[in-house]
């Protein structure tokens, strides 16, 4: 039978036609993301890794609310100019608890894998308040709104972080009991500066072996 | 007279709930086109949020995107492809009511979750933003658009299930799958949700989403429109048979592969980087074979292209398909890419394809579907002759000044001075940037009066004219239809 007289058939039959398309259109996602979903380097947690304090949980949350990956990348690629101008390339262990991850794929902004510790805490809510008072001629939105909200009207803290543990995050019912304490007091861009100043900070000095800059 | 010709003889086709999403798709490309322009200004004046949450860039970008893909795009899909299946199958739909259900419930979706953006529920993922509730419902959508269309094939009067609807179908079970895998995630309250993927897993895993999203929805099902409306403006079949055979399976086959070309250089597996790289080349055969296939079918028919606004788009539209599938697979090999990725080449390149590709079809075919709808000349020639020039202008303006941007942004970041340090600071880079977003700011702009001036076109055609009532072809004892 050639091809055409065998695709006579497909065209001639809906439910193999959509049978071909479900299989052909299957193969490659198959292939690329099942070897992918169980490799372990993939979810091994790699120097500081660790979960979000319930704070900076909060923070992550308002970074993805406000799409601050619209503009910003938090991932550092292993070529020499990059590696200069943000510090250690960014490793895949150093992301297995950002659910969803926010590598982003733009920069309008600057990169902010690495920026945690670069600013002082009082420049990051100024800046993220007003970004023109300290960075002149910046194009980035300000955010007054996040001075004046209470960090425990950003979601159910709780809920959040029993949410998390169900899908395997190494939080225990303590960390969970304790969250609201935690925000007590706190405004949602203290928040969102405490999760800025962690970001990047789970790399050490074991895994500079290589700077990433032999590529 | 039997009983089976005397049900024919009663029936038209549905064009009602055809003449609906057209409507829709109309309005939503005004508030999608119009988003996009205010955030481009946003680029260049960030003040004019005004201190507003849901006027912020981050809250008002992934509205375009919204608006534009789910709203304009899949409004228009859905129109043409109820509109050609039961002309394909010589049938009218045999479920209308879940037709008009699908049609409706899509809007609300779409309009609902535009207005959870602004509100700060984003799940975070590009292209798949809305929260999990509006996950759930777009799924349940999508497999009653799914059952209207593949109903009406089931029906059919005539054998061989014509080329348009494969691409149709793709996007119905493609896109079904993608979303489903993709939007997978551990509810927490009934506005937040996490990932059941996290890090690199998630990053693999939306990328295979959004790239198909892109794959199967702007390109596969866009494909299907010009599968049916070219032959039909250009009033001859479509050039070769086989190699749109060979194009439908060898695309749908490759387009799968091609995500991970959107995390070169990020912390996933090279092997995984690397298949993505060959495979996105490939991709470049079956794109090209089915642009070649559309361009012969119009180069017999030069004297139509000459008088008609509605082909005039739909073979400009082509060119813009044959020119983002070259860019693409050229900015998924990795060294290029190291100069393309997180800078506003991207920007060009999806624009190249949305506006040049999947608007302009979209142009050309409302066109041509509108007068037929309700049986009138369009509006003004004179009006869609000007709406060409300015659509064309707009996204070359746009095109050309985001390569302008990129490229210089690219070579910028990577460029080191004689002690090995970056030559020039972000803040630097970044201060050369608004001669370029003044042009694509001009360039949307442009684009967007277009738009306007096509809607008013097709209202002043469509104003006060019932939808027309068209019957399928009779059909003769040996089943062959006349």
């Amino acid at each position: 039978m050639s091809g055409l007289s065998l695709h006579k058939r497909l065209e001639n039959n809906a439910g193999l036609l959509v049978f071909g398309i479900l299989v052909v259109s299957s193969i490659g996602g198959l292939v690329q993301i099942i070897p992918s979903l169980t490799q372990e380097s993939l979810k091994t947690p790699i120097g500081n890794t660790q979960v979000y304090g319930a704070l900076e949980l909060v923070g992550r949350d308002i970074y993805v609310r406000e799409g601050c990956s619209v503009c910003h990348s938090q991932q550092i690629r292993p070529l020499l100019a990059e590696v200069k101008r943000y510090g250690p390339y960014s490793r895949a262990g150093e992301f297995v608890y950002d659910r969803p991850f926010l590598w982003g794929s733009k920069r309008t902004g600057p990169d902010l894998h690495r920026i945690g510790g670069k600013y002082s805490d009082t420049w990051q809510k100024v800046h993220l308040i007003n970004p023109r008072s300290v960075v002149e001629n910046s194009i980035m939105p300000g955010y007054p709104w996040l001075a004046v909200r209470p960090a425990s009207s950003t979601g159910n803290i709780q809920a959040n972080l029993r949410a998390l543990q169900r899908l395997g995050d190494p939080y225990t019912d303590a960390d969970i009991l304790e969250a609201p304490a935690k925000l007590e007091g706190l405004m949602e861009v203290d928040a969102l500066v405490a999760y800025l100043q962690q970001l990047g900070t789970g790399f050490d000095n074991s895994m500079a072996d290589n700077h990433g800059a032999e590529h | 007279m039997s009983e089976n010709q005397q049900i024919i003889a009663n029936e038209y086709y549905h064009d009602g709930v055809v003449r609906f999403l057209v409507v829709c798709s109309m309005l939503w490309a005004v508030l999608g086109m119009g988003a996009g322009v205010y955030v481009a200004a946003e680029l260049i004046w960030p003040e004019i949020d005004f201190g507003q949450f849901w006027l912020s860039f981050g809250r008002l970008r992934p509205l375009h995107t919204n608006a534009i893909i789910f709203g304009f795009g899949v409004s228009a899909l859905m129109a043409t492809a109820f509109y050609s299946v039961q002309r394909t199958c010589h049938v009218p739909l045999p479920t209308l009511r879940l037709a008009w259900v699908t049609a409706m419930l899509w809007q609300i979706c779409v309009l609902s979750g535009g207005l959870s953006l602004l509100a700060g529920m984003n799940s975070g993922k590009e292209y798949a933003e809305l929260e999990w509730p509006f996950d759930i419902a777009i799924a349940i959508v999508w497999i009653s658009f799914g059952v209207v269309f593949f109903s009406t094939i089931a029906c059919r009067r005539i054998k061989p299930i014509y080329i348009s609807n494969w691409f149709y179908g793709g996007l119905i079970i493609v896109i079904a799958m993608l979303h489903v895998v993709n939007s997978l995630v551990m509810p927490a309250t009934l506005l937040k949700s996490y990932p059941v993927y996290a890090g690199a897993q998630d990053a693999i895993v939306q990328w295979w989403y959004g790239h198909n999203a892109v794959g199967f929805l702007l390109t596969g099902g866009f494909l299907g429109m010009l599968y049916y409306f070219l032959p039909k403006l250009a009033d001859r079949p479509i050039w070769s048979y086989k190699l749109s055979v060979v194009a439908f399976w060898s695309f749908t086959y490759a387009y799968i592969w091609a995500g991970p070309h959107h995390l070169h250089y990020n912390s996933i597996p090279d092997w995984v980087q690397n298949l993505g790289m060959v495979m996105s080349l490939i991709l470049l055969a079956p794109s090209w074979a089915t642009m070649i296939n559309g361009i012969m079918t119009v180069s017999s028919a030069s004297e139509k292209l000459r008088t008609d606004p509605a082909l005039k788009f739909i073979v400009l539209s082509l060119a813009f398909y044959g020119l983002a599938t070259f860019e693409g697979p050229m900015m998924a090999i990795k060294s290029v890419n190291a100069v393309s990725h997180f800078t506003d080449w991207t920007i060009g390149h999806v624009h190249s394809g949305a506006l040049g590709w999947n608007a302009l079809i979209v142009f050309g075919t409302f066109y041509y579907l509108v007068p037929r709808l309700v049986d009138a000349k369009l509006y003004s020639v004179r009006l869609a002759n000007i709406h060409f020039w300015l659509a064309l202008a707009g996204t070359m303006l746009y095109v050309l000044s985001m390569w302008g941007a990129g490229v210089s942004q690219g070579l910028l970041w990577l460029s080191l001075d004689e002690f090995g340090e970056p030559s020039f600071s972000f803040k630097d880079i970044m201060a050369s940037m608004p001669p370029y977003y003044m042009l694509r700011l001009l360039g949307g702009f442009t684009f967007f009066l277009g738009t306007l001036l096509m809607i008013f076109n097709l209202v002043m055609t469509m104003k006060g004219r019932p939808t027309v009532r068209v019957r399928p072809p009779k059909i003769t004892a040996t089943g062959e239809a006349q």
